[in-house]
């Protein structure tokens, strides 16, 4: 029975991990969606395009080899250099802000006061448009992303754990790396928007649009500053979830997990991305631990919605959310 | 010149309120039909009607779907999906169970059971709105699909997981399996997409397209005067995923044949049949048309011009392909955010002065 208890307590443990990695995903939308009303469907493709971008600084690559091999001929494949993983990063978090301005210019600005369903709908279109950008800039086959990480088996928690209980817990290093990073953004934006003049700026904006730009805050750059940072947000959890399992498509499906985080969470609150990504990743684990079994398994898929769906019928604003109220 | 009112003169109420009011309209609707039954029958091979025809018959049916949930009621559904694949496994478990029964009251029947699941998964409408509904709408496309992957009851417990349309014959022609002919297949779908189109072009002029058009526009102030949100949500679920449970049949059962649930109806799916109708213009069985139209014949052309004319590899065009269809989506968005729709009623206007607009 204690092995059972072990066990399961370690399942929680490896939830517990899993879910920070998608509150990571949920603070960009979180903090998009605060100071400009958009739900940015997009993120998770900006982690995609984060990770790849990183991938290809790092390997040297040709960016758009593949079409200009295939409209002058020729086999371009690399400048034949590589980068050290900080260099990368840094460059990477260049192309973010960069794009975070051309998203602004090209695209945001000429959907202001529009219905927010358009906004999201238009994020929907530059998700497909980033993605289709990113694989013919860098090439659609799966990638390794390494920057130095420690990967594998912690072999310090194994050791600690056997001799406190008898039973080593497996838990991955990057997981544990993954939690500290995670734990430092999330004091470093808050310190952030609470002790500096943009920081304020940018509550101002969530707060009420008309009255910051009324009080001469430029919204513009605010959404600029915003889009950065949800941009940055994008690369760290792109290169969490690049090392974990490799930087591929299926990198912007964790976006669509990070949807139910949000629910639970409530769409507004930084806190309320990191329990809602904790009590779904944990969730997910426990319910696939004791209940997939006996139904099939890959429950994974769905839990996560289904839990938040419930949730929602009780709570509609999620569990940290402003309340919801509607004037006619 | 020709299109005006002027001249034509109503005498009766129901003139007066009748689809096309405008004589060139109706004449122009009528010529449409009389093409799409009479001509292109004769002239469709097996290309067209697979690459082209049957794909935006059945595209059409789930965007006047959606489009009636989210374009009518303005509740964003994520589920297109999902809902698509109830309809194709209760065609396909109809088919299998009763053989003698005509097809046609399967695609039917398939579509009514996918109307019970919707209503289902409609309930949570009633608590929640805008993104946290098509969150909750994503619950169950992926909860849908999980199920008829490892439910083996689903699939009739084949071993390949997959499901495949049994031949059925309708007055003599088979319509599924391995022996259809193109025109075949092609009147079955657009018989159905006529009715279907016809009943939505009606419900939606009628008090029931009225009242999700109140709950739309705005539900407080509808539920004030007298719209039952209840009745009218669950209905306009109801309706919805009874055309996209009948495009998911015959999705399955008509054009592809066999299908793999994860691979034919998952969530790239749902996104698609939202793209026609953003692209079509939402609220607009038109530009349901319009819409699917454009999202079927756009990556054909494509790949014709990319893959056959310029001999470029078929991911760089796929690729591409996704590139151009983001951006137009944005492009649409900022110019006209009504869509194709919206610049066919501004070219009636235009229309309606030339060649005196003043």
């Amino acid at each position: 029975m204690t092995d059972q208890l072990l066990f399961a307590a370690e399942v929680t443990l490896n939830g517990l991990m899993a879910g920070v990695l998608y509150a990571l995903v949920a603070l960009g939308f979180v903090l998009i969606f605060k100071a400009s009303g958009i739900f940015n469907y997009a993120q998770g493709v900006l982690a995609l395009f984060a990770a790849l971008t990183l991938v290809g600084f790092q390997n040297g690559q040709v960016p758009f080899a593949h079409l200009i091999n295939a409209v002058f001929g020729g086999h371009l494949q690399s400048f034949g250099w590589q980068l050290p993983g900080a260099v990368a990063i840094v460059l990477t978090a260049l192309v973010m802000v960069a794009l975070a301005v051309l998203i602004e210019r090209l695209v945001l600005r000429h959907l202001v006061n529009q219905a927010p369903i358009i906004l999201f709908m238009a994020t929907i279109g530059l998700a497909y448009f980033l993605e289709g950008f990113g694989d013919i800039l860098w090439g659609a086959d799966i990638k390794k992303l390494d920057v130095g990480l420690p990967q594998g088996i912690s072999e310090t928690v194994e050791t600690l754990t056997d001799s406190l209980f008898g039973y080593g817990f497996f838990i991955d290093n990057l997981d544990i790396v993954a939690t500290l990073v995670a734990a430092l953004l999330v004091i470093s934006l808050t310190l952030f928007s609470q002790f500096t003049k943009y920081g304020r700026a940018l509550r101002a904006v969530a707060d009420d649009h008309q009255a910051a730009l009324s009080v001469g805050i430029s919204l513009r750059f605010i959404w600029v500053m915003v889009w950065s940072i949800a941009g940055i947000v994008a690369l760290v959890a792109g290169i969490m979830w690049g090392t974990k399992s490799g930087v591929q498509f299926s990198l912007s499906l964790i976006a669509l997990k990070a949807l139910p985080v949000l629910m639970l969470g409530g769409f507004t609150s930084i806190p309320g991305a990191i329990v809602g990504g904790l009590i779904i990743g944990m969730g997910e684990k426990l319910f696939e631990f004791f209940v997939g079994p006996m139904i099939g398994g890959a429950t994974e898929n769905w839990f996560a919605y289904v839990l938040a769906l419930l949730f929602l019928v009780f709570r509609p604003q999620g569990l940290f959310g402003e309340r919801i109220i509607e004037r006619v | 010149m020709f299109y005006r009112e002027a001249g034509d003169f109503k005498t009766s109420y129901s003139d007066d309120s009748q689809t096309f009011p405008i004589r060139f309209d109706r004449w122009r609707y009528y010529g449409v039909l009389a093409i799409a039954f009479g001509v292109i029958p004769f002239l469709i091979n097996d290309y067209w009607a697979n690459a082209v025809f049957v794909p935006f018959l059945i595209y059409a049916i789930a965007a006047i779907g959606l489009n009636i949930l989210t374009g009518y009621c303005g509740q964003v559904s994520l589920g297109t999906g999902g809902f698509m694949a109830v309809g194709a496994y209760a065609c396909y478990k109809l088919m299998t169970a009763f053989p003698e029964v005509s097809i046609l009251i399967h695609v039917l029947l398939a579509g009514g059971v996918t109307a019970g699941v919707g209503v289902l998964f409609g309930l949570p409408s009633l608590r929640i709105k805008g993104f946290y509904l098509a969150v909750a709408t994503l619950a169950a496309q992926f909860f849908l699909v999980w199920l008829f992957n490892k439910v083996p009851w689903f699939y009739n417990y084949s071993a390949s997981g997959q499901i495949s349309a049994p031949e059925r014959t309708i007055l003599g022609h088979a319509v599924t399996g391995a022996n259809t002919t193109a025109a075949s297949k092609y009147l079955f779908c657009l018989v159905i997409v006529f009715a279907l189109a016809w009943l939505a072009r009606n419900l939606t002029r009628g008090s029931v397209g009225r009242k999700w058009m109140a709950i739309r526009d705005m539900d407080i102030a509808a539920e004030i005067i007298g719209v039952n949100p209840l009745t009218t949500k669950l209905s306009a679920f109801a309706v919805s995923s009874f055309y996209i449970g009948v495009a998911g049949a015959l999705f399955f059962s008509v054009y592809l044949g066999a299908v793999e649930v994860g691979e034919a109806f998952g969530i790239q799916k749902s996104f698609l049949v939202l793209f026609m109708i953003i692209i079509g213009g939402l609220g607009s069985i038109f530009g349901a048309f319009a819409g699917a139209a454009f999202l079927v014949l756009l990556p054909v052309l494509l790949k014709n011009i990319l893959v056959g004319q310029l001999g470029w590899a078929t991911d760089l065009a796929a690729h591409i392909e996704l590139m151009i269809v983001g951006g137009l989506i944005v492009a649409f968005l900022i110019a006209e955010p009504h869509g194709l729709a919206q610049l066919w009623r501004l070219a009636k206007e235009k229309l309606r002065l030339w060649p005196f607009p003043h």
